[in-house]
């Protein structure tokens, strides 16, 4: 590759734009590589236009020993045409945390932006959030496990077709574009070939051993055409530990605006 | 229930407030109440080093919030605090933290009451902080304030967001009496306070911030103009000839600037101001980084460490401040477990004097909603020379139980 000539590169670049072309013409020609991130593309496109909604979110931690622990959080989520999602999250319980809110900016490519309101010192600190794989508040989810899952951030190989829970899915693989600060060497997905819906995920760590499953349930449609889970369950193998986060109250097209997510709404969110 | 008799306006205004939340409260479903108890101990482990000091103090303080939904674009909140304490009468006080009608447009939005407003980037020492006054008897560190009368006007823009305060009445910062640890060698006497302005409380203070997110960086900049918040404090002699100090608040002009930023794996932080009217005119700045480790040794823990640095120009003589020229370094342990579990150390050492101050803050939740605190500062090799040297002998280890509910 280190030797390839400009007008070489040129003629690969062509090369590729036409295998795109094809691929897109004739599915039978495509890779492994160009299924999967079809199927990535098409998952996306299908839930294009939900323009915002809320919902309230549990989230239940739960350890080896049976130990549980419940978080209530409130979410609203902005559509953001031709970039990522931006999105905010407020803690109603444990009370300690109570107004606690993340505010968080995520972009297709390059880092997400992130920021933490604590009401008691009527703070807004910028996080950095290169660090993806950091536990969200205690739990087996990590930042970007939680975040908005854009389309350029990982890419893909599809693996094949298999039955998973009475439903035919595309299993495929998906590696992540910033390999260094994930926590993740690649993960496997099943999307239901029907509705394009996620329905399990299998995370491998840097080691690339199975580090955690997570599994999701209950898929409803809004607006006849957007799918949401009510549940999310994610297992640690490692660990013991799981973390279960259901869903209730999604509200679409609630009429949030940029002005819903910016420093001055942050400091009067309740 | 206030402290000090000079908040009678403010006990009145802030009837007034409750007089018209509960004739709006039509509503009682908007209404939304709850609060904070809490159980505190010191104990400090050498012999105070002033007359009147004790070694072990336990004090009581409860919270109530109350929040109300008047209208869709109309919410009030009130905080109320008090806090009775065992050995210090300064310490067992009361304040309104907060009560405020908030109105609000997408394009601008106006608060009315008592406010509270935090600016400022960095971690260990609040230079550029001026809004609210400091309750200096509830914590050493300066994180905890007294609520501030004022108009606040909010314009949030694409550009940037402007904000304008206006306010009509100045509140005194506590000190601990005489019982107290944690203070200056003479106990400082608040019923004595005097004034550069003539108004005296009454003087209007204004303020005008502009804030904005660049790139990867958030910038504050802002002008005040007004009362200090910072007193110098002054020697006299009582009646019985024994010596007093007592706070002069003077007229200052004061323009600050505020910035986090985000690089790569860090996280930058800084602040500076430019101050006049206390003594010399002078410049002060603090700055520093964070970097995280994340999942530190395989497990869910995450590790920051702190580096930051404080230069305080102003004349030492008038206007002591024990942060001159100081670096500060902190370890934060983020446990991440199911009880949130934290542990700060952080270490600050005067460049000059060589003055030492090792500070620790732990805390954990205990069931759904009680968290235990266990914070302990120890001050080493205090320089005579140094304003820090007054809490030498203050070591002290601070237990504290809050249930929320």
């Amino acid at each position: 590759m280190m030797s390839i000539q400009p007008v070489n590169r040129l003629v690969t670049l062509s090369l590729l734009i036409a295998v795109q072309l094809l691929s897109v013409s004739s599915a039978r020609c495509e890779t492994a590589e160009e299924k999967g991130l079809q199927i990535a593309i098409e998952a996306d496109r299908r839930d294009d236009g939900f323009g915002d909604y809320t919902a309230d979110m549990t989230m239940i931690l739960r350890n080896k020993q049976g130990k549980e622990s419940q978080r209530a959080i409130r979410t609203r989520t902005l559509e953001v045409p031709g970039d990522g999602d931006k999105s905010l999250s407020i803690f109603d319980t444990p009370r300690d945390v109570k107004g606690t809110a993340f505010l968080t900016f995520s972009h297709k490519t390059g880092d997400d932006e992130q920021w933490l309101y604590l009401p008691a010192l009527k703070r807004v600190k910028r996080i950095n959030s290169r660090n993806k794989s950091g536990s969200f508040m205690g739990s087996e989810f990590a930042y970007e496990d939680i975040a908005s899952q854009e389309v350029e951030k990982y890419t893909y190989k599809h693996i094949g077709e298999e039955e998973y829970r009475g439903q035919l899915c595309f299993v495929g693989e998906s590696y992540p574009v910033d390999k260094k600060n994930s926590g993740y060497t690649k993960r496997i997905t099943w999307l239901d070939t029907k509705e394009y819906r996620l329905q399990k995920v299998e995370f491998y760590d840097r080691k690339n051993s199975l580090l955690k499953t997570l599994t999701v349930d209950g898929y409803q449609q809004y607006l006849g055409k957007y799918w949401r889970p009510d549940t999310m369950s994610m297992v640690n193998h490692q660990t013991g530990k799981t973390t279960t986060l259901t869903w209730r109250n999604y509200s679409f097209q609630t009429g949030l605006t940029d002005k819903d997510f910016n420093s001055t709404s942050l400091k009067r969110v309740r | 229930m206030f402290a000090d008799r000079k908040n009678i306006p403010l006990s009145v205004f802030c009837s007034i407030l409750l007089f018209l939340l509960l004739f709006s409260a039509d509503s009682v479903s908007a209404l939304e109440a709850n609060g904070e108890l809490s159980g505190q101990g010191f104990l400090f482990t050498e012999d105070a080093a002033w007359a009147g000091q004790r070694d072990v103090s336990v004090s009581a303080a409860a919270t109530l919030e109350l929040y109300h939904d008047l209208t869709d674009n109309l919410q009030f909140t009130l905080e109320a605090f008090y806090r009775v304490d065992s050995q210090d009468a300064n310490r067992s006080h009361g304040d309104l933290r907060n009560a405020e009608f908030l109105y609000f447009t997408d394009d601008w939005e106006i608060g009315m009451g008592m406010g509270k407003v935090f600016w400022g980037a960095t971690e260990f020492v609040h230079l550029v902080d001026i809004i609210n006054q400091t309750d200096q008897v509830e914590a050493l560190d300066g994180e905890e304030k007294l609520g501030q009368p004022m108009l606040h006007v909010t314009v949030p823009r694409d550009w940037g967001v402007v904000e304008g305060f206006v306010m009509p009445w100045f509140r005194e910062r506590t000190f601990p009496g005489k019982k107290g640890r944690l203070r200056t060698p003479i106990a400082v006497d608040t019923d004595m306070a005097v004034y550069e302005s003539s108004a005296e409380q009454q003087h209007t203070d204004l303020a005008v911030r502009y804030s904005t997110s660049i790139d990867n960086a958030d910038i504050g900049l802002y002008a005040f103009t007004g009362t200090a918040r910072e007193p110098v404090l002054l020697l006299s002699l009582q009646e019985d000839s024994s010596p007093v100090l007592y706070p002069y608040y003077e007229q200052i002009g004061q323009s600050g600037l505020d910035i986090q930023m985000v690089a790569a794996d860090w996280l930058f932080k800084a602040e500076a101001l430019y101050r006049t009217g206390q003594s010399r005119s002078y410049a002060a700045t603090t700055f520093g980084f964070e970097y995280s480790f994340i999942g530190i040794g395989d497990t869910m823990m995450d590790l920051g460490v702190l580096g930051e640095y404080v230069f305080d120009d102003r004349d030492q003589g008038w206007l002591p401040t024990i942060y001159d020229n100081d670096i500060m370094a902190g370890l934060r342990l983020v446990v991440n477990d199911m009880d949130d579990s934290t542990i700060l150390v952080g270490l600050i050492r005067d460049v000059h004097y060589g003055s030492t101050i090792i500070a620790i803050e732990s805390s954990r939740r205990i069931g759904d909603s009680v968290r235990l605190n266990i914070d302990a500062s120890f001050f080493i090799d205090l320089d005579r020379e140094d304003p820090a040297f007054s809490l030498a002998k203050d070591d002290y280890i601070s237990l504290e139980l809050v249930w929320y509910w």
